[in-house]
Formats: C-alpha cells, sequence, structure tokens
C-alpha cells in the first residue's frame, strides 16, 4: 500500500467553472432519455415497472455512490492506494479513499464537479442493462445490481481512468500517447453498462416465447416508439452536455474546443441515424423506427471517447460507421446468438462504445494511442465483464433476478406494483403463451 | 463451457499486460496486445455459445 500522490488538475476559471456545472446540470437530460427508450422498447405490461426502476436505480446509485463508491473512484483528495510496481512503473491498482464523501466541501472545484460528473455515469451505467432485462427482470434485483455497479464496478473504472489509475498512466509509463482516453464516459458508462447488459442477460435468460422450438424468433416489438423517438432527442441535449463536461475535466480542453465538441457529437448521431436508415431500408424495405432510435443512440455513444479529439469529417465517419453495423449486430444476436436483449443495449451501448474507443485511438495524432485504447479495451473485457458475471450471479442467488412464470405472464406492472401504466387500456393476450 | 469462456477472458487480459511489461519495442508490443484481445475474444464466444439457450426452453 502507497500513498497516492494527490491528482492536480489545472485550476478552472470561475467561468470554467460556471459553464462546466451548467453543463452538468443539463446532462441528466441523456439519462432521461435512456429511461425513455428503456421503457418504450418494452412492453405496455410492463411501462410503469420499467420507469419506475429506472427511478429507483437512479437513486440507488446515488446512495450507494456517496456512501462507499466515491471513496474507490478516489476523485477525491486524501486515502491510500494499491500500487504495485512492475516493469519500471508504478501501476494504481485501487484506491480507498476518505468514506462518506468526507473532504468534499473543502475539495477543489474541479474535484467537486468531477465528482458530479461520476455520480451522473453511474447512475447512466447502471441504467443500460435495467432496459436488457425489461419485461422479466425484478426491481429489487435491478437495484441490487446497481447497488453492485455504483459500489464496486464503476469506481473501479473511474479510477483507472480518470483518477490516475494504470490506465490514466500508460501514457506517462509506457509512451503510449496520453495514456488511455475516455473523456464522455464510453468505457466507463456505456461499454460497461453495455456488458453488464449481456450479463443480465445471460443470467435472466430470455423472455417466455422469444425462441421457440421452431422457426425464428418471436418479434416482441416496443409498445411505444414515440417514447423512443422522442428519447433520442432528449438524450442528444444531454449528450451535447456530457461530451463538452467530459471534455473540460478529463481533457483539460479550452473553451474554444467546446462547440467542435458539440458539432462532434452531432454530427456522429446524424452520421449514425444515416447509416441505420439505409441499412434498415435496404434490408426491410423501410425504415425501421426503433432500430434508427438504436443507431442514433450509438452515435451518441461512440462521439463519447472521440467527440473531443478528432475532426467534424472524423466524427461523421465514426458515427456513419456506428449507425451500420447496429442493426446488423442486433440482428445477429437475436437471430444468431439467442440474446434477448430488447432495448440493444449490448449493441448500443457496448459495442457501439468499444468502437469509439477504438476510434479514438485510430484517429489520434499521437504515437501509441491506439495500443493505449486497446489495452483499456483489454481491461474492459478481460476484467470487467467477468467481475461483473460473478457479480450478478452471485447476487442472482441471493436476490433471483428473474420474476415468476406467472409474473412474466401478467407483466411486471400488475405483478410487482399492482396497477398498470395503462389502466384504461384492453389487456390482449399474448400469442406466445399458447 | 460458459464458465470456461469467461475464465479464459482474464488470461488474455494478462497476456496484454505482460506484453506491456516484457516488451520495450513497440512492434512486438502491439503484437502481444492484438493477441490478447483475440484470446479475450475466444473467450467471449465461448461464453456466448455457452450461454445459448436451447430453442424452445422457457426459463423460469
Amino acid at each position: 500500500m502507497n500513498s497516492i500522490p494527490p491528482i492536480a488538475p489545472p485550476v478552472l476559471s470561475d467561468a470554467m467553472f460556471a459553464l462546466t456545472l451548467a453543463l452538468l446540470l443539463v446532462a441528466p437530460l441523456a439519462i432521461a432519455g435512456v429511461a425513455l427508450i428503456n421503457a418504450g422498447l418494452g412492453r405496455s405490461r410492463s411501462a410503469a415497472q420499467s420507469l419506475l426502476g429506472n427511478l429507483a436505480i437512479v437513486a440507488t446509485t446515488a446512495i450507494v455512490f456517496a456512501l462507499a463508491g466515491a471513496s474507490f473512484a478516489g476523485t477525491l483528495p486524501g486515502g491510500r492506494g494499491f500500487v504495485i510496481h512492475a516493469g519500471g512503473a508504478a501501476w494504481g491498482w485501487l484506491h480507498f479513499g476518505p468514506a462518506l464523501l468526507h473532504g468534499l466541501s473543502s475539495a477543489a472545484p474541479q474535484a467537486q464537479l468531477a465528482l458530479l460528473f461520476e455520480f451522473l455515469s453511474v447512475a447512466l451505467a447502471a441504467l443500460i442493462p435495467w432496459g436488457s432485462g425489461a419485461d422479466r427482470w425484478r426491481l429489487a434485483a435491478g437495484c441490487a445490481s446497481a447497488a453492485v455497479l455504483a459500489g464496486i464496478v464503476v469506481p473501479l473504472a473511474a479510477n483507472w481512468i480518470w483518477a490516475g489509475g494504470w490506465l490514466a498512466q500508460l501514457g506517462v509509463n509506457f509512451h503510449l500517447g496520453s495514456g488511455f482516453l475516455d473523456a464522455g464516459g464510453a468505457a466507463t458508462v456505456h461499454t460497461l453498462g453495455g456488458l453488464s447488459a449481456l450479463a443480465v442477460v445471460w443470467i435472466a435468460g430470455p423472455r417466455r416465447g422469444k425462441f421457440p422450438r421452431e422457426g425464428l424468433s418471436t418479434a416482441m416489438p416496443g409498445h411505444n416508439a414515440v417514447y423512443v423517438l422522442f428519447g433520442c432527442l432528449l438524450a442528444l441535449v444531454g449528450w451535447l452536455a456530457w461530451n463538452a463536461a467530459g471534455a473540460v475535466l478529463w481533457l483539460h480542453a479550452p473553451l474554444s474546443a467546446l462547440p467542435v465538441t458539440a458539432i462532434n457529437t452531432l454530427l456522429a448521431a446524424s452520421g449514425a441515424l444515416a447509416g441505420t436508415f439505409s441499412v434498415t431500408r435496404f434490408r426491410f424495405g423501410k425504415p425501421d423506427a426503433s432500430l434508427c432510435a438504436n443507431g442514433w443512440l450509438a452515435g451518441l455513444v461512440a462521439s463519447c471517447a472521440c467527440a473531443a479529439l478528432v475532426t467534424p469529417v472524423e466524427s461523421l465517419f465514426i458515427g456513419g460507421v456506428a449507425g451500420i453495423f447496429t442493426p446488423l449486430l442486433v440482428e445477429v444476436l437475436e437471430l444468431a446468438l439467442s440474446i434477448d436483449d430488447p432495448t440493444g443495449a449490448i449493441t448500443v451501448h457496448g459495442a457501439a462504445g468499444l468502437w469509439g474507443l477504438l476510434a479514438a485511438g485510430l484517429f489520434a495524432p499521437q504515437p501509441g494511442q491506439l495500443l493505449a485504447q486497446l489495452a483499456g479495451i483489454a481491461a474492459l473485457l478481460g476484467v470487467i465483464l467477468p467481475m461483473v458475471y460473478l457479480f450478478f450471479a452471485l447476487l442472482n442467488l441471493v436476490v433471483p433476478f428473474r420474476v415468476d412464470p406467472d409474473g412474466e405472464r401478467i407483466g411486471m406492472d400488475l405483478h410487482e406494483l399492482g396497477g398498470g401504466a395503462y389502466p384504461e387500456f384492453v389487456i390482449h393476450r399474448d400469442d406466445s403463451y399458447r | 463451457m460458459k464458465y470456461a469462456g469467461l475464465l479464459v477472458m482474464p488470461a488474455g487480459f494478462f497476456l496484454t499486460l505482460a506484453a506491456l511489461v516484457l516488451f520495450p519495442d513497440p512492434g512486438r508490443r502491439a503484437l502481444f496486445v492484438v493477441c490478447g484481445l483475440a484470446v479475450e475474444a475466444l473467450g467471449l464466444a465461448v461464453a456466448v455459445r455457452g450461454h445459448m439457450p436451447a430453442r424452445g426452453a422457457s426459463r423460469s
């Protein structure tokens, strides 16, 4: 155990502090957008449970991160770290900072903003798997898994990437560009959330009737395309603020770099929508609204790692690639691999996040940056996914993830809340239960 | 099989780490990092294959 030297970010001017704070107050619109998308892509009989789950998960993550997670993230000054010396370099693996946000009020303004950014990041990361478990994942289990993510997994990744951990130090220790770069949370939030979604889907299993004995998988379309598409618009507003705030906090970008960051974010989403629109138009004869929403979100996710680093044309290309592979990968996961992911989070957040991280290395001018990004991707796949799976599998023994068959049949709203989101609606019988 | 795949993935990660520590030469280091990622991809493929539900099976 060695002392971790205090992180000394450049001092923010008053104007930059105010601007970054304002951006962080707008950024939760990204969370609102993802929550609406989660609800809209689920079934009508689980809509209230889905939206209440979104709220409960945000609340759970805030409480757990304040009580424990922030201590491991290492954003606030003080505490001790677990450092291994190998290859002539110090590798910061763990951090044990002051608990219960002790020292927050006396911390530097930039550290306080960074902590607020992490609060939002933890909430969004925990919301991502909630959509993938729609229509069968119990509320209590969703909150418990959010607590695990907020208390251990996301803070660990945040420490490695944002708080001077071993991934952030790859540039200093091994001359790999500027170290692992992830200003907008493509790794800490989205890839981590997407991989958590994969673990949830594996543990909870598919919805009943999704993969019948014969024929193709059963289509279970989302119940409200308006929620989904409006959620995409809300998400855009939040993402513009999120990426700009991340650029200030983690890349120490000047004020003049923020408009380009915002433009790149918009262009990535636009390129992605164009890509998905074209692919679905070509494959199905008409553009698919749900997949186009997925494509739009995938473009935003891909922009997280690189919006502050690339040119507008490169951003358009990065978004376009994300938009092209999103509908194809969604189809492969469902039809070829029998993965039942109602919101497409594994593709939209997991795969697009990985692509954004890779693109940040491909288009970065510094030598070695691509290798740093690959090392970060290796950590996400080789450490975070098995760790999340292990935690969730153990949690599943204590708090079963999956609702009982009767609950799944009548819907999560009636089963878990005692009332539906749309009480005037006629409840239709589902043919898949015949 | 699903657990075997998840165990292979950290092995790929340690290969990547070893490449960073052991090889100062950028070319060799890059090669081993890519090899580590390939091992992780293999583990992921095995894990995905192991988790594929049997057709018609309904979980409860």
